[in-house]
């Protein structure tokens, strides 16, 4: 007798959660995440059905090909991702959604609409994949490329970085986190956290470019990163539909309590950071930026503030699938507008 | 009254003047910023209220307060309700534009102006009636801030006397305007009797012109064409709007705002059916509306020309990737930031084209405000079927100015969700692809989010018709002929040409949207003036239908009327037609900003035809200032 398959809680395989076969560089620090967002949707027991992928335009960008394979993807127009993220899940308010974009494409030509989806709370898991250079186009510096770093041909970069983590706190996301592509437990957990979290998710991954970021000189090499990665807390994430107890010494650890029941236990590794500190949080970013390095984790969290659907008030159903009968008005409202314009 | 005012008067007194009734325009003058938009509705809906068709034309600054704004108002007995060149009845309350404003009107005009003005001294010919508006007004409202806004409210009075409109009517079109603001209404009406006071005990009736009852408008509406668009968009059951304000089109989303709050908020959860949102840009809201409609909502955007700008790059992806999108472009005069408050046909290949690479869209072209209704649930239904974005091309004269219609019909035709993939479906074809063929009609099967159906990833890169990544040529080619062949599917559904064929006429008449009602007088002008009879197409949408070659083939010369200068719909008509139709095709253009005027048209046609026209009057009214920003 064969021996029963793996699944998970909504009794599906690993396999399902698959994409097709990646076509970025072996070694790329992108598949890595994508290999995360696997096991994280999968151990959540996310419906695929249920799940939506955007993404912009690059390397990055390609990379929604390459999990999720039952779910349904947009890759969409440079830097425009945000927008169609929006309306889909205007259209749906049922849908997770989950956009895929660089720094060229977040920090660049799509910061204009990185901005104002931070600031509406949409609902949406929205990762950077941030390898400090555009890829596809070979090798350019992009705007998280840190002041001083080198290209491979020996150029220096002469202006100072965006921090998008910076940022997105400033603008009001909810959830935001910096993670490296080579931190397998930490991306993991930050992963499931942010598909527990109901409001805008902005995760940057340090994410190496093996092409052309990843010699001396560069700051977003995987030997620059791993040397400077400065991990603010141990992050573990125990979801609502898990019975775990774990006993940290008094102190020692803060929990947040997530929208769905979930829990995310932080380990303190710093005694006074305290992720739902605002200020203290862009502090504390500014601080590592001083020294060189990279603070990594969940860097501030407002687990409560309404996300922008619940704003707008929509009803519980899909809007896309109303039917006719609830969306067009009666005769008698026609008639009362046409009486009014007499 | 000054010795030279009564130099002026007897100098043109001219009796035995012919009664002009019900068939003059009548232009006033003001600043804007200062209520004088009321007091013209007001005027516009007295008219209407005393039977008689009328039509209203705002000519204003891109401005908020302080800079000069036309208004121009025809009645016209035979329902003419297109631009008239020629001003008739002046109400010069500008000083700053009153000068010119005199200068440059036709003898016999008559005129009612402020009267520190002096405007009597400009000209003899002219029949000038002085009203001391300061005086009038500091009576009838006490409080000295508000009078600016009441002020204008005078001239209504006075027109009424002057004119022989019904005060009882024009008190009923000022409660109607102004509607539950008791105190306004109070001071207002105050305001009109007082103008009307002043006009019979002070001013002889020595002009022409004449308001007598008709019976041409009972049960007509006042409406402005984005606020029709809204009521269609509402009732084509539209649940996702993303928006960027932008004149001439921001009325038609707070339109909309304002009918789905009232009338698409569920009663009982009082939660909406719509989600509206005033996004960062134009591109910000294409973009919004392509995520939503591949999501399966009904999704719409308004914008102008820059949007259709900035809207370019979206509008090729939701081409290629095939997604729904409906798009209302309220055009306004370009290029760049052009005349935003003025009104050209002038993104018509524009929009036909936008994007990059081998593309074309669906133009639907609304004449009147019923069409902006209709058309707006066409727009969704042609959206969803052809899985594409569609263009409403309105313009700034349909959009902002208010216009007499009948009252719109309820529909009755079901909604067109266009090709869902069902489970029966892909059971009966047991195999889909996302852009597969499986009709002949080039129009595949779609799915969307959450629908439990097979899922697809969609995107702008090239793609086969299982919607996977190829940068094949055969898989490229066979993709780009099938959008082709859509598009061709394509012109049996769109709006169908209005045609007039008339039977010995040599000569046929092409225009669409706005130009439809200067076009149309022009043809009664051609035949009464110059015994030219001529048929007439009234384009309605683009692709064009399969009618319009054999009415090119039925005429010896085709005049495309249109409102830019490039003769744009006559390229795209180039484009596809053979070269002896082409032959036949000439140009009748207008793109001053100002609405085109049936006189221009029949002018420009006569003389092409070889008939001595006679020049210009110099001058009209110029409706516009230079210089200030």
């Amino acid at each position: 007798m064969a021996t029963p398959a793996k699944v998970n809680r909504i009794g599906l395989e690993p396999q399902v959660y698959k994409g097709g076969k990646t076509t970025l560089c072996a070694g790329c620090g992108h598949n890595a995440i994508s290999e995360r967002i696997i096991e994280a949707f999968y151990e959540m027991g996310v419906d695929p059905q249920r799940v939506v992928k955007l993404s912009g335009i690059g390397c990055s960008s390609k990379s929604p090909a390459y999990f999720l394979g039952g779910s349904h993807g947009f890759n969409a127009v440079h830097g425009r991702m945000p927008s169609v993220g929006t309306g889909a899940l205007l259209a749906n308010k049922h849908l997770l959604a989950i956009g895929i974009s660089g720094d060229g494409d977040t920090g660049a030509i799509g910061i204009g609409q990185f901005v104002h989806l931070m600031r509406r709370n949409l609902p949406i898991i929205y990762i950077i994949e941030d390898n400090g250079c555009y890829g596809l186009t070979k090798g350019q510096f992009s705007p998280t490329a840190d002041l001083g770093s080198k290209l491979k041909t020996g150029v220096v970069n002469d202006l100072p970085p965006i921090d998008t983590c910076a940022l997105a706190i400033e603008l009001g996301a909810t959830f935001v986190a910096r993670s490296f592509s080579g931190d397998k437990k930490q991306l993991l957990a930050l992963l499931k956290a942010a598909i527990a979290h109901r409001g805008t998710v902005m995760l940057d991954v340090i994410s190496p470019c093996v092409t052309f970021n990843d010699h001396e000189g560069s700051t977003k090499s995987y030997a620059y990163v791993k040397d400077h990665d400065d991990p603010l807390e141990e992050v573990s994430f125990i979801p609502f539909f898990e019975d775990i107890n774990v006993d940290y010494l008094p102190g020692s650890a803060q929990e947040v309590a997530m929208h769905d029941g979930s829990k995310l236990m932080l380990k303190k590794l710093e005694e006074d950071y305290d992720p739902t500190d605002r200020i203290g949080a862009l502090r504390r970013l500014h601080e590592a930026a001083r020294r060189g390095e990279f603070a990594t984790g969940l860097i501030y969290i407002e687990p409560d503030r309404d996300d922008f659907l619940t704003l707008l008030n929509v009803v519980d159903e899909p809007l896309a699938t109303l039917p006719l009968e609830r969306v067009r008005p009666g005769k008698e409202a026609l008639e009362e507008i046409m009486e009014g314009l007499r | 009254m000054s010795p030279s005012e009564l130099a002026v008067q007897e100098a043109r007194s001219t009796p035995n003047q012919p009664r002009v009734v019900n068939d003059f325009s009548i232009q006033v003058a003001t600043v804007n910023g200062s209520g004088s938009q009321t007091a013209n509705l007001v005027l516009l809906r007295s008219l209407l209220l005393m039977g008689i068709p009328v039509s209203g034309k705002n000519m204003f600054p891109s401005n908020i307060a302080g800079l000069p704004t036309w208004y121009t108002i025809r009645a016209s007995k035979r329902g003419y309700i297109g631009r008239k060149k020629e001003v008739d009845f002046l109400v010069a309350m500008n000083p700053e534009t009153a000068k010119e404003d005199v200068l440059t009107l036709d003898a016999g005009c008559a005129v009612v102006y402020d009267e520190p003005l002096k405007l009597n001294a400009l000209r003899r010919d002219l029949t000038c009636y002085a009203v001391p508006f300061d005086k009038l007004v500091a009576p009838v409202c006490p409080d000295a801030k508000l009078r600016r806004l009441v002020r204008n409210m005078i001239y209504d009075g006075v027109l009424a006397r002057l004119l022989g409109i019904e005060m009882p009517l024009m008190e009923q079109a000022l409660q109607k305007q102004l509607g539950r603001k008791a105190k306004a209404v109070a001071l207002n009406l105050a305001a009109l009797e007082a103008g009307w006071d002043y006009a019979e005990k002070h001013l002889a009736k020595q002009d022409p012109y004449f308001i007598e009852r008709m019976n041409e408008t009972a049960g007509k509406i006042l409406i402005d064409g984005n606020a029709a668009a809204a009521i269609g968009c509402m009732m084509a059951g539209v649940t996702v709007v993303a928006w960027y304000p932008i004149t001439p089109s921001s009325s038609l989303c707070e339109s909309l705002i304002g009918y789905m709050k009232k009338y698409r908020v569920d009663k009982t959860t009082g939660k909406a059916t719509f989600a509206i949102v005033q996004a960062e840009d134009e591109i910000a809201s294409l973009g919004m509306v392509i995520g939503a409609s591949w999501a399966g909502a009904r999704s719409m955007t308004a914008t102008s020309g820059p949007g259709m700008s900035l809207m370019s790059e979206f509008a090729g992806l939701a081409y290629y990737a095939e997604t729904p999108a409906v798009i209302f472009n309220v055009q306004r005069v370009g290029p760049s930031t052009g005349l935003p408050t003025r009104t050209a046909q002038g993104d018509v290949i524009k929009a036909a084209l936008l994007s990059h690479g081998d593309t074309r869209h669906i133009l639907l072209i609304p004449a009147s405000v019923d069409e902006c209704y209709t058309m707006a649930m066409d727009a969704f239904d042609l959206a969803e079927r052809f899985q594409t974005p569609v263009f409403v091309l309105m313009d700034l004269d349909l959009g902002m100015n208010t216009w007499t219609s009948d009252p719109f019909a309820y529909p009755t035709r079901p909604i067109d969700r266009g090709k869902r993939l069902t489970a029966e479906k892909l059971k009966a074809l047991g195999e889909w692809g996302r852009y597969k063929d499986v009709d002949g009609d080039g129009i595949p099967y779609r799915t969307i989010p959450g629908d439990g159906l097979p899922a697809y990833f969609t995107r702008g890169s090239g793609h086969n018709a299982k919607g996977q990544y190829s940068e094949r040529p055969d898989d490229y080619v066979d993709n780009v002929d099938r959008l082709a062949r859509k598009f061709e599917t394509a012109r049996a559904h769109v709006p169908a040409p209005i045609v007039e064929r008339a039977a010995k006429a040599k000569i046929g008449i092409i225009a669409y949207g706005t130009s439809h009602y200067a076009a149309g007088e022009s043809r009664d002008q051609l035949r009464e003036e110059a015994g030219v009879e001529t048929s007439y197409y009234r384009l309605r949408a683009y692709p064009f239908t399969a009618d319009l070659p054999a009415f090119i083939d039925a005429h010896e010369r085709v005049y495309v009327v249109e409102q830019n200068r490039d003769a744009q719909m006559l390229e795209l008509m180039k484009m596809e037609l053979a070269p002896e139709q082409v032959a036949k095709l000439r140009s009748v253009l207008h793109y001053s900003g100002l609405p085109i005027d049936a006189r221009s048209i029949s002018d420009d046609l006569l003389s092409q035809e070889g008939f001595e026209v006679a020049k210009p009057t110099t001058g009209r009214i110029s409706a516009g200032s230079a210089g200030g920003e």
